[in-house]
């Protein structure tokens, strides 16, 4: 059975829950291998993750290039294994430093490159949906190795414990791989939520909010539900929330089973990253507003009144 | 400083969008096109880069006929010169394919900078950055939300949007640089600027004049293909209730009867 390269995601060693979905995803299609890229010592805190997952092999290649510059290294050492394993496809997650990474291996080794993908079939046959989810195509690399792009949330994660062989990559970076080197990482907000992209629950805030402050009432609904908070441009564009933690067309693309959002008039920008969620609530005081089309559950109404009610009817519920 | 910036025409955000019955490619001639929202930041930052450095910035796309519209809203913007890489054999490229085509029209250009911007509409495959760096051998500054230019140390820095923050990364001129829209406020083409960009250079090359190899673009060269394209099942409206005081607790309710809580 040809292996089917899985590109570790993971922050400093810790596995991202994507990983064990594209592991999932990678037994259904051929002999899963993870690829862990990373700084020295880092792989020890994946290790176990990746081998409850069912990886049949781990490539490991750690070294402070990886870490240090953008691009360059981690597309190299996984164009290298992609030669030298030829897998039949390499799956990666989509998130924007992933899916570039994909982009330079599909580049180096005259591969196609499928993104954003939510399903595979066994003959490597990938389901997208495209103009913000209003068209489904099936479509399918026709030429080397297929490198596929997959949305987080699109497979449920099973255990399927083994013990994988371990071999050490030894990493040699050519000059121009090591052009853009990372000086300094900055955190400017630690927020102890689930990731956006990976979350079950995410709870959104635009326009509606008004002002920046009254962001909190959004974070209280969250942290009852244990959500990922997301915003719509227009509240990331006054400056309310993060650029990050944006969702829809120029940010981010959700899939979680539950997404409440809170003031927010869903615009075709909007809908586009959030429509594939599984139940959507919404409250808004314009009963035209778009999102009611599309909702599970719409609750036209002064989200100043129904947030504060719902966050408490959520904790009652709990304590109860 | 010599810098070249990327633009796209694509669908208008709000066109609906859809494929080609024949040839499953973006349906380009029954909705209005625009320049990518994107590239306007793109273009904007071009724009401030030589304002403060000086230099001069050459436009590049690559699409029909008309994407020349959008070569002229840049050069209205206040860009100086144009390359239009038109051939019908062109149409159906994929990223893999437009990367290299234009990669190779850039590399004549000889940029200090090359600017793109962090995704087209149309396609959202947020890759071209990365993909230009790739073929051009150059560092890539992709998702950069700040780029500041030292031209006396040759270098360019940029904040790399994080999850959490922002990486800060710095590379050697020529770079690559991607930005994302919240970088700048793109200024829109003053009349002057409008009438101006009608005498502004323009070069219109087809695949042959760029030395393109006919088999490795279009839809013959794509590395991947559609195979079947349906329109997704509506999203049709659930429940819609008004708010008489208890819709908090209503919600709550419909959470609960769904096991969400």
């Amino acid at each position: 059975m040809a292996e089917v390269l899985v590109l570790v995601e993971h922050a400093d060693g810790e596995p991202k829950k994507v990983t064990a979905e594209l592991l999932t995803l990678a037994r259904t299609l051929g002999e899963p291998s993870a690829v862990f890229l990373g700084a020295p010592g880092t792989y020890a805190k994946a290790k176990e993750y990746l081998a409850q997952y069912g990886a049949a092999k781990v490539y490991v290649a750690e070294s402070d290039d990886i870490a240090s510059y953008v691009g360059g290294p981690a597309a190299e050492v996984l164009a290298n294994l992609v030669g030298e394993a030829s897998p039949a496809a390499v799956l990666v997650a989509a998130t924007a430093d992933s899916r570039e990474v994909a982009a330079r291996v599909a580049a180096k080794t005259e591969s196609g490159l499928i993104w954003d993908a939510t399903a595979l079939s066994t003959d490597l046959v990938a389901t997208q949906g495209i103009f913000g989810g209003s068209t489904i195509v099936t479509s399918k690399v026709t030429k080397g190795v297929a490198v596929v792009v997959v949305r987080p949330n699109s497979t449920a994660p099973e255990a399927a414990p083994s013990t994988p062989a371990e071999q050490t990559v030894n990493v040699a970076i050519s000059d121009a791989g090591k052009g853009a080197k990372i000086v300094d990482r900055v955190v400017e907000a630690k927020s102890g939520r689930p990731d956006l992209t990976e979350a079950q629950v995410v709870v959104s805030g635009g326009r509606g909010l008004g002002a920046a402050e009254h962001f909190a009432l959004v974070e209280k609904l969250a942290d009852t539900l244990g959500a990922a908070v997301g915003a719509s441009r227009a509240a990331t564009d006054a400056g309310w929330y993060p650029h990050q933690n944006q969702v829809g067309q120029t940010g981010k693309t959700v899939s979680p089973q539950l997404y409440i959002a809170v003031g927010i008039s869903g615009a075709i920008q909007h809908r586009a990253g959030m429509q594939t969620s599984k139940t959507i609530v919404a409250v808004n005081k314009d009963p035209e507003a778009p999102i009611f089309e599309f909702a599970d559950y719409g609750l036209v109404g002064d989200l100043f009144n129904v947030v504060p009610q719902l966050t408490e009817a959520i904790e009652k519920r709990k304590a109860g | 400083m010599n810098i070249v910036v990327t633009v796209k025409q694509v669908p208008d955000t709000w066109a609906e969008k859809k494929l080609d019955a024949a040839d499953k490619t973006v349906d380009r001639k029954s909705v209005d096109n625009v320049m990518n929202e994107m590239d306007e930041y793109g273009v904007e930052e071009a724009l401030k880069i030589k304002e403060a450095h000086g230099g001069e910035v050459t436009v590049v796309t690559m699409g029909p006929a008309k994407a020349v519209e959008t070569i002229r809203k840049a050069l209205s913007m206040g860009a100086d010169k144009a390359v239009h890489l038109t051939d019908d054999s062109l149409h159906g490229s994929d990223a893999l394919a437009t990367s290299a085509a234009l990669a190779k029209v850039i590399s004549t250009l000889s940029p200090d900078i090359v600017i793109t911007s962090s995704e087209a509409s149309d396609a959202r495959g947020g890759v071209i950055g990365a993909l230009l760096a790739e073929r051009l051998g150059l560092p890539q500054l992709t998702q950069a939300r700040k780029v500041t230019v030292d031209p006396g140390a040759s270098k360019v820095t940029i904040e790399r949007l994080a999850d959490n923050g922002y990486a800060l990364v710095e590379a050697s001129l020529p770079v690559v640089v991607g930005v994302v829209e919240k970088i700048n406020q793109p200024r829109y083409p003053s009349f002057k600027g409008i009438m101006a960009a009608k005498k502004k250079p323009l070069t219109t090359l087809s695949a042959a004049d760029a030395g393109l190899d006919g088999a490795a673009v279009g839809l013959a060269g794509a590395a991947s293909a559609v195979v079947t394209s349906e329109a997704a099942p509506p999203r049709s409206s659930g429940t819609i209730v008004k708010d008489e005081g208890d819709g908090g607790t209503k919600v709550a309710e419909f959470l609960a009867a769904q096991k969400l809580i």
